[in-house]
C-alpha cells in the first residue's frame, strides 16, 4: 500500500482526535496510508512567521530536518501546521543565509528539499477527485456543504499555491465528487478570528458569526473545515447565549463527510448525533441501509 | 610608433572620490608610447575639450585615449573632437573608469589600480586603431507606420504633411484605434470620435499616405535607411473602392458575434462596418465568423450586393503580400486591457454585472450598445449605486501587473462623473489607492469629481465582490478612517490595467527589436532616446511603448514622425565603419559565418567562393569573427592583435 509521510501536530491529538482518525480511515479507504513521522513537535503554530525572529522557526524546520530523514514529502491535516510547515520549507529554498544561521541553533540541519503537501493536495493530484466519485459507496445526495477555508489553507499565496485565494474551488471540487452540493458563501475565505480567541472573544465572535450567517443565508446545512482552531471558532460563536441552538450550523472536518461518502461506519470517524442529523437524515438512513446489508 | 595622448577625467568626485587620479596620470606618462598625460575636473566640458585638442597641436599626439565614464556616455563627443583637432575620429579609445571601476568598488587602491590596468589596455588598443571613414549608404525616402490609432494617424499625418510617403499598416478594418471606442476624453471631456474623426479622414485624403487595412507586418529585412518589408494583407472581399456603405449585406448576414468594438456587449454580423465613422468607410468580411467561403456555405451578402448592381463583394478574394521599401519604421502598436477574469477577487466572468472600464466607456458612448443609457448588463435597469475599483490588477508585482496605467485615475473620475450626471441620484463609489493626476488640468479635473455630490473617494482596496441577491456586495477597507467599507452595489466597474497589444512580442521578432520586462517596446534610453527602439531606423510611438493617455501619445507620435523625418530628410546617410571584414586569403568559403549573422550581412561571393560582409548592414557585433574556424573573419578596430595586446597588458600589470 502506497504510504505518505504524515504529520499530525499537536490538536490532531488532543482536541482534533476526529480529525486525524477520519483522514487516517479514509486514507486507507482509497488506497493509501499516512505513515506519521518520527519525533515530530509542536510546529510553532501562527506565532512562527509574524516575526522575522528567527528563533521562532527553530522549530518547524527542526521538523522538515527530521522528516527529511523519512520521506521527501510531508502531509499535513491541520491547515495550521501546513501553512507554517509549507512556508518554513518554501523560505528554506529561499534564503541560504538565514538557513545556515537556523542550523547553527539547531541539531537536525535543514536546507530544503521536502515538500509539504496538505492531505487535500493528496486527494487531488496523487489520487485525483474522480477516483474518489468512483470509490464513493454512500454519495451525500446533494447535501448542501458550505466549504470553509479560512486564511491558513490559501495565504499567502506565493508561498501556499494551493488554489486561488480569492475563489478556491478545491474542496467544493471534492464534496461534489462526493455527492454532496457545494455552497457558494461570500465569507468562505473570510478570517475566524483565530488565538484572538484566547484573549479577546469579543473580536472573535462578530467574525465567526459572520461567516456562519453568510453560510446559512445562502443555504448551507453543514460547514466543511480543514483547521482545527476554525472549528472551534464557529462552533463557540454558536454556544447558547450568542444564538439559538435550534439553528445550530454544524461544523464538521472535510476528512468525516469524505469517509461517510467512503461508506465507512460514521463511528469510526467520530462524528456525533448532532453532526450527523444535520446531515439531514439523508446519508444517515443510506449509511444505515449500508450497515444493514 | 604613435604618439599616443592619455587624459584622465575626474568627473566631480565620482571618479577622483574613489581613484587616485594624480597616481594614474602618472603611471601613464611612464608608459613608452604615450608622449603626454594630464588630468581634469570635467573632460566633456569645454575647457576640458579644450586641454585635449591643445595637447594634440602642442604634443604632436596621433591617437588619444580618454579615461572617463562610459563610452555610451561621451565616446561620440570625443570622437568628434579628434575630427576638429585634425585627427581621425577612430584615433581615440575610452577607458571606463566611472560605471566599471569608481562606482562599483569601495578600496581606494585596488580601485587605483584597475583604473591604471584599463588606461594602459586602451593605450595598447589605440595604438592598433587603424584609422577608418564612415560608411555612407543611400536612404529610401519613405516611411512605415505599423498600427493606425491615434499615435499611428499622428505619426503617418506629420511625415505626409512633410512631402514623405507613407504606408500605414493596421490589423483591423479600420483605422482609430481605442480612441475610436472611447465616448469623451479627460479632462476637458471632448467627444473621442469628434477630435479623432477628422484626423481619420484626413489620413483618407493625404495622397502621401497608402493605407493598408486588415494588414500585419511579416517580415523585415534590411537596415536603418533601407528597409525590406513584406506585408500581408487579409482578403479583400469588399473592394473598398467600390462600397458606399449602403448595409444591404449586414441585413441579409446570416452570422454573428460578438462585436469587438463594443468590447462584446453587442453582437455583429460577419459582414459588417467596424464603426459609424469607420476609415476606409467600407464594410467588411470577417472569414473566420462567416458561415463558410470555401466552400461557399451562404454567400447572401453577395446576392444582396449584387442585386443592387454593385458587386463590391468578391467572395474568393485571395490575400495580397504587399513589399515594401522603406528608410525608417514607426512602431504604434497600442494596449489592450488586462484579462479581467484573473482577477478572481472581482468575480468578472462570473457576475454579469461586474464590467471593465471599456466596457462602461462603450455604454457611456450614444453610439454604444445603450446610446449612452447606463444599463445594468444583468437585467437593463439603470444602476443606482456603482462601485468603480481602481488599479485592478495594478501595482501588485507578485499576482497581476506591477506597473501603474497611469490614465486609470482621470478616466475613472470622469467615468464617476459622466454616471452622475445620467442618473443624478445614483452614488458613486470610487476606490483608490491614490490619485496620480499629473497632467495639464488633471489635478483640477478630479478635485472638481471629488467634490461633486454623489461621488465618494474611498481610499483603499476591494477585497472581494459577491454576488447576493440582484446586488454586488464589495467589500473593502477606507484606509483613512480604518474601517472596512461593505457597500450593496448595482454595478462594479474594474479600471483594469493596460497591457501591450496582442502580437506585440512576433512584431518585435520581426523588427529585430526588444520588449521590456512588461511586454511594452523597449527603448534605446528610457531618458534621452525615448523615442527610438534599440533598433537604429525603428521609433516608438503611444501605448505601445508604455501606458499613456492622450495628449502624451499625440506628442510622441509627432516626435517619432519627427525622428523619421531626420532620418529619411538626408538622400544619404552615415554608419560606423567598425564593422566586419574578411580575408580573402585565409577563408576556405566554409559558409558556417553566414548563418551565425544575426544581421543577414554575410554572404558567399560566387566568384572566389570567399565571405562578403555587407558593410552597410554589418552592425560589427562580432558574432562572425567568433565562429570563422580559419581566422578569416575579424572586427575593424577590436582585433584579435588588440584584444590578445590588452590582455596582456591585464594580466602582466597585476
Amino acid at each position: 500500500m502506497q504510504s505518505y509521510l504524515y504529520f499530525p501536530g499537536c490538536s490532531l491529538r488532543t482536541v482534533a482526535k476526529d480529525f486525524d482518525a477520519s483522514a487516517k480511515a479514509s486514507a486507507r479507504a482509497l488506497g493509501f496510508e499516512l505513515k506519521e513521522m518520527q519525533g515530530w513537535l509542536c510546529c510553532g503554530a501562527v506565532f512562527t512567521n509574524t516575526t522575522e525572529n528567527l528563533i521562532t522557526q527553530a522549530g518547524p524546520n527542526r521538523i522538515l530536518g527530521r522528516a527529511q530523514a523519512e520521506g521527501s514529502t510531508l502531509v499535513t491535516l491541520c491547515a495550521g501546521c501546513y501553512n507554517v510547515l509549507r512556508r518554513t520549507s518554501q523560505q528554506a529554498e529561499r534564503s541560504q543565509v538565514k538557513q545556515d544561521q537556523i542550523n547553527t541553533f539547531n541539531e537536525e540541519r535543514y536546507n530544503g528539499g521536502v515538500s509539504v503537501l496538505h492531505f487535500l493536495e493528496i486527494l487531488r493530484d496523487k489520487v485525483g477527485f474522480d477516483k474518489i466519485e468512483q470509490a464513493v459507496k454512500t454519495p451525500l445526495q446533494g447535501l448542501p456543504v458550505g466549504a470553509y477555508y479560512g486564511c491558513l489553507l490559501l495565504r499567502p499565496y506565493r508561498e501556499m499555491k494551493l488554489d486561488d485565494p480569492h475563489r478556491p474551488s478545491i474542496l467544493e471540487k471534492l464534496l461534489v465528487s462526493l455527492g454532496a452540493t457545494a455552497i457558494d458563501y461570500p465569507s468562505r475565505t473570510e478570517c475566524c478570528g483565530s488565538y484572538l480567541g484566547v484573549g479577546s472573544p469579543e473580536k472573535v465572535e462578530p467574525l465567526s458569526s459572520g461567516i456562519i450567517q453568510s453560510a446559512r443565508s445562502c443555504g448551507a446545512k453543514i460547514l466543511a473545515v480543514s483547521c482545527p482552531l476554525c472549528k472551534y471558532n464557529l462552533e463557540v460563536c454558536q454556544s447558547p447565549g450568542t444564538s439559538t441552538n435550534s439553528d445550530f450550523l454544524p461544523v464538521v472536518y472535510f476528512t468525516q463527510l469524505l469517509g461517510l461518502a467512503l461508506g465507512l461506519d460514521p463511528e469510526q470517524l467520530e462524528l456525533n448525533s448532532q453532526q450527523l442529523h444535520a446531515i439531514h437524515g439523508r446519508v444517515q438512513t443510506a449509511v444505515e441501509n449500508v450497515s444493514q446489508q | 610608433m604613435k604618439r599616443v595622448g592619455v587624459f584622465v577625467c575626474h568627473c566631480g568626485l565620482n571618479i577622483a572620490g574613489m581613484i587616485d587620479i594624480k597616481q594614474v596620470v602618472e603611471r601613464a606618462s611612464k608608459h613608452p608610447d604615450v608622449a603626454y598625460a594630464a588630468d581634469h575636473k570635467y573632460l566633456c566640458s569645454e575647457p576640458g575639450q579644450a586641454l585635449i585638442k591643445d595637447a594634440i597641436r602642442q604634443h604632436n599626439l596621433d591617437a588619444v585615449v580618454v579615461a572617463a565614464c562610459s563610452p555610451a556616455m561621451h565616446e561620440v563627443t570625443f570622437k568628434n573632437l579628434m575630427q576638429t583637432a585634425g585627427l581621425n575620429r577612430h584615433q581615440c579609445e575610452i577607458a571606463n573608469i566611472r560605471e566599471q571601476c569608481s562606482w562599483v568598488h569601495d578600496d581606494s587602491t585596488t580601485a587605483t589600480s584597475k583604473a591604471h590596468i584599463a588606461v594602459h589596455q586602451s593605450v595598447e588598443k589605440v595604438k592598433l586603431d587603424e584609422p577608418l571613414d564612415p560608411i555612407t549608404v543611400p536612404v529610401t525616402r519613405r516611411v512605415l507606420v505599423i498600427g493606425a490609432g491615434i499615435a499611428g494617424i499622428r505619426a503617418a499625418l506629420d511625415v505626409a504633411n512633410s512631402g514623405y510617403q507613407v504606408y500605414l499598416v493596421e490589423k483591423t478594418g479600420s483605422i482609430g484605434g481605442r480612441m475610436a471606442q472611447l465616448s469623451e476624453t479627460f479632462p476637458t471631456l471632448d467627444c473621442s470620435i469628434c477630435i479623432l474623426g477628422p484626423l481619420m479622414v484626413e489620413v483618407y485624403r493625404n495622397p502621401n499616405i497608402k493605407l493598408l487595412r486588415l494588414s500585419q507586418v511579416e517580415e523585415v529585412k534590411g537596415y536603418i535607411g533601407n528597409f525590406k518589408v513584406k506585408v500581408r494583407q487579409e482578403p479583400q472581399y469588399v473592394d473598398v473602392t467600390k462600397c458606399n456603405s449602403c448595409g444591404e449585406c449586414t441585413k441579409v448576414c446570416p452570422a454573428e458575434v460578438a462585436n469587438e468594438f463594443d468590447s462584446g456587449l453587442t453582437w455583429r454580423k460577419a459582414i459588417y462596418i467596424p464603426f459609424a465613422q469607420a476609415v476606409p468607410p467600407a464594410y467588411v468580411l470577417d472569414a473566420k465568423s462567416c458561415l463558410g467561403l470555401l466552400p461557399r456555405a451562404c454567400g447572401e451578402c453577395k446576392k444582396a450586393c449584387d442585386k443592387l448592381g454593385m458587386s463590391c463583394i468578391n467572395l474568393d478574394a485571395a490575400p495580397e503580400v504587399h513589399e515594401l521599401e522603406v528608410g525608417a519604421i514607426i512602431s504604434a502598436t497600442g494596449y489592450e486591457l488586462y484579462d479581467a477574469t484573473k482577477l478572481s477577487e472581482y468575480g468578472f466572468g462570473m457576475y454579469p454585472n461586474v464590467m471593465t472600464s471599456l466596457e462602461f466607456e462603450r455604454m457611456l458612448s450614444a453610439s454604444g450598445p445603450t446610446s449612452g443609457l447606463i444599463r445594468r448588463p444583468s437585467d437593463g435597469r439603470i444602476p443606482r449605486e456603482v462601485v468603480f475599483i481602481q488599479c485592478a490588477g495594478q501595482r501588485e508585482p507578485e499576482t497581476a501587473l506591477p506597473y501603474c496605467s497611469k490614465i486609470c485615475c482621470m478616466y475613472t473620475a470622469r467615468h464617476a462623473m459622466m454616471f452622475h450626471h445620467k442618473v443624478p441620484d445614483g452614488q458613486a463609489y470610487i476606490f483608490y489607492m491614490d490619485i496620480r493626476a499629473g497632467g495639464k488640468g488633471y489635478e483640477e479635473f478630479v478635485k472638481r469629481c471629488q467634490e461633486e455630490k454623489g461621488l465618494l473617494y474611498l481610499r483603499g482596496r476591494v477585497a472581494k465582490v459577491y454576488e447576493e441577491g440582484d446586488k454586488l456586495l464589495v467589500k473593502g477597507v477606507d484606509t483613512l478612517s480604518g474601517k472596512t467599507v461593505e457597500i450593496r452595489a448595482d454595478l462594479v466597474v474594474l479600471a483594469v490595467g493596460m497591457v501591450p497589444s496582442q502580437g506585440s512580442r512576433q512584431l518585435a521578432n520581426v523588427l529585430k527589436t526588444s520588449l521590456d520586462a512588461n511586454g511594452f517596446f523597449a527603448e534605446a534610453h528610457p531618458k534621452l532616446r525615448p523615442l527610438e527602439s534599440p533598433t537604429s531606423g525603428i521609433f516608438l510611438a503611444g501605448a505601445g511603448q508604455a501606458p499613456k493617455d492622450i495628449p502624451d501619445t499625440v506628442a510622441q507620435a509627432s516626435g517619432a514622425a519627427s525622428k523619421a523625418l531626420n532620418l529619411v530628410s538626408n538622400p544619404t546617410l552615415e554608419r560606423e565603419p567598425t564593422v566586419a571584414r574578411v580575408n580573402d586569403q585565409f577563408c576556405s568559403g566554409c559558409g558556417i559565418c553566414i548563418p551565425a549573422c544575426p544581421y543577414e550581412a554575410l554572404s558567399l561571393n560566387a566568384n572566389t567562393k570567399t565571405a562578403e560582409v555587407a558593410e552597410a548592414v554589418c552592425e560589427g557585433c562580432g558574432t562572425c569573427v567568433a565562429s570563422c574556424p580559419s581566422g578569416a573573419l575579424s572586427l575593424r578596430n577590436m582585433t584579435d592583435l588588440q584584444l590578445l595586446a590588452m590582455i596582456t597588458t591585464a594580466v602582466s600589470s597585476r
